[in-house]
């Protein structure tokens, strides 16, 4: 009897070991946020002339093509027509950078260009400058799927991002997954829970009445279960992003999105 | 810098209504928030909005804080011949916008 049990408890840890290792939410079972947020929210992101975020989108493309920095260089002057170049760069970000050997997200990326081939001083996080600029870049790759990399140089970071996102956070005590793998599709008060992608950012909250960045909504996130909040930028928002990704591979990007 | 953007058809039948479409980029402060201080943040709403066509006014309206940021506007004007399209708009902070497109009647 003792060793049937004991036998059970073994298999039931080697299950969790191995599940560890797959993808909790399979590829076929994903949704992105907008199939959570409404018709009419869903209409209001896919209809151009009313989705309050290519308002971001237009001026990221002006700001694309004017010089800036002591360079006096446009992201137009090495990269020349984003529509051409910049197709489905952002759908493999956050990436590692092999110069500074950090993972980049888009906005780090954005930064790092500003600071080191414009020469001007980089683009304060949730500045409107950085979310056009990124709204507008990732705007390139509407439509194509996610799909960043983990090999050799991003793996320990995605470990880090992945266990940011199981651990238990804030006087509330609970883990990203508590929501958006356990409870997706069933309602918090009068939302109802996502799975939890990002692939719509930098997206329009109709909450914030803004756009804002996947760090903003992660940071909100862990407002809301009353934890400590990393600083914008920060490396573990960074490595969340770049689990995230992953865990959303394959969604299409909607940027930029809109969402409640 | 005020900016917003305008959709028009891209071919409009003579003498036929067409849908003109407006979102202008503005935070429309209510005036009943506070900053981290505690402090009231002014009201600073979109008050006054105007649309002329080739310079008569064919559509206006006055906003208020009950509207959210970033304002939609949507409405229909009919058009005899091609022209311009032109917004105005007039914020509490004494700000003035404008953005303005060709319509083209075929």
């Amino acid at each position: 009897m003792l060793r049937t049990l004991v036998g059970a408890i073994a298999v039931c840890a080697a299950a969790t070991i191995s599940s560890a290792q797959e993808r909790p939410l399979p590829l076929s079972a994903l949704r992105s946020g907008s199939t959570f947020v409404g018709a009419n929210v869903r209409a209001m992101q896919s209809d151009d002339a009313a989705n309050p975020g290519l308002l971001w989108v237009e001026s990221g493309e002006k700001l694309w093509n004017a010089p800036a920095g002591k360079a006096d260089r446009s992201c137009a002057s090495c990269h020349g027509n984003a529509a051409a170049s910049m197709r489905g760069v952002a759908t493999h970000y956050p990436r590692y950078d092999a110069t500074s050997g950090k993972l980049f997200d888009l906005e780090a990326r954005i930064n790092d260009c500003q600071v080191r081939r414009q020469q001007t001083s980089a683009s304060q996080r949730e500045s409107d400058d950085l979310l056009a600029l990124s709204a507008y870049v990732g705007y390139q790759s509407r439509g194509l799927p996610l799909a960043v990399v983990i090999d050799s140089a991003t793996r320990t970071a995605f470990e880090r991002g992945r266990a940011f996102y199981y651990r238990r956070h804030g006087q509330m005590n609970l883990s990203c997954a508590h929501c958006h793998e356990q409870n997706w599709g069933r309602r918090l008060l009068n939302e109802s829970i996502s799975q939890g992608h990002g692939n719509a950012f930098p997206a329009y909250r109709l909450e914030w009445q803004n756009l804002g960045s996947l760090q903003r909504r992660i940071r909100a996130c862990l407002f809301g279960v009353r934890a400590a909040m990393p600083p914008a930028g920060s490396p573990e928002l960074t490595e969340t992003e770049l689990f995230l990704a992953w865990r959303a591979e394959g969604l299409p990007l909607e940027t930029p999105g809109v969402r409640r | 810098m005020p900016d917003a953007r305008i959709t028009v058809p891209a071919a409009v039948p003579r003498g036929n209504p067409f849908e003109v479409r407006i979102l202008i980029r503005h935070p429309m402060e209510t005036g009943y928030r506070m900053d981290e201080g505690g402090k009231a943040i002014a009201r600073n709403v979109v008050r006054s909005f105007a649309c002329r066509y080739n310079g008569d006014t064919v559509f206006s309206a006055r906003l208020s804080s009950g509207i959210a940021a970033n304002p939609y506007l949507r409405f229909f004007v009919t058009a005899r011949e091609s022209g311009q399209l032109t917004i105005e708009w007039l914020d509490d902070g004494g700000v003035r916008g404008s953005e303005s497109v060709a319509v083209s009647v075929a």
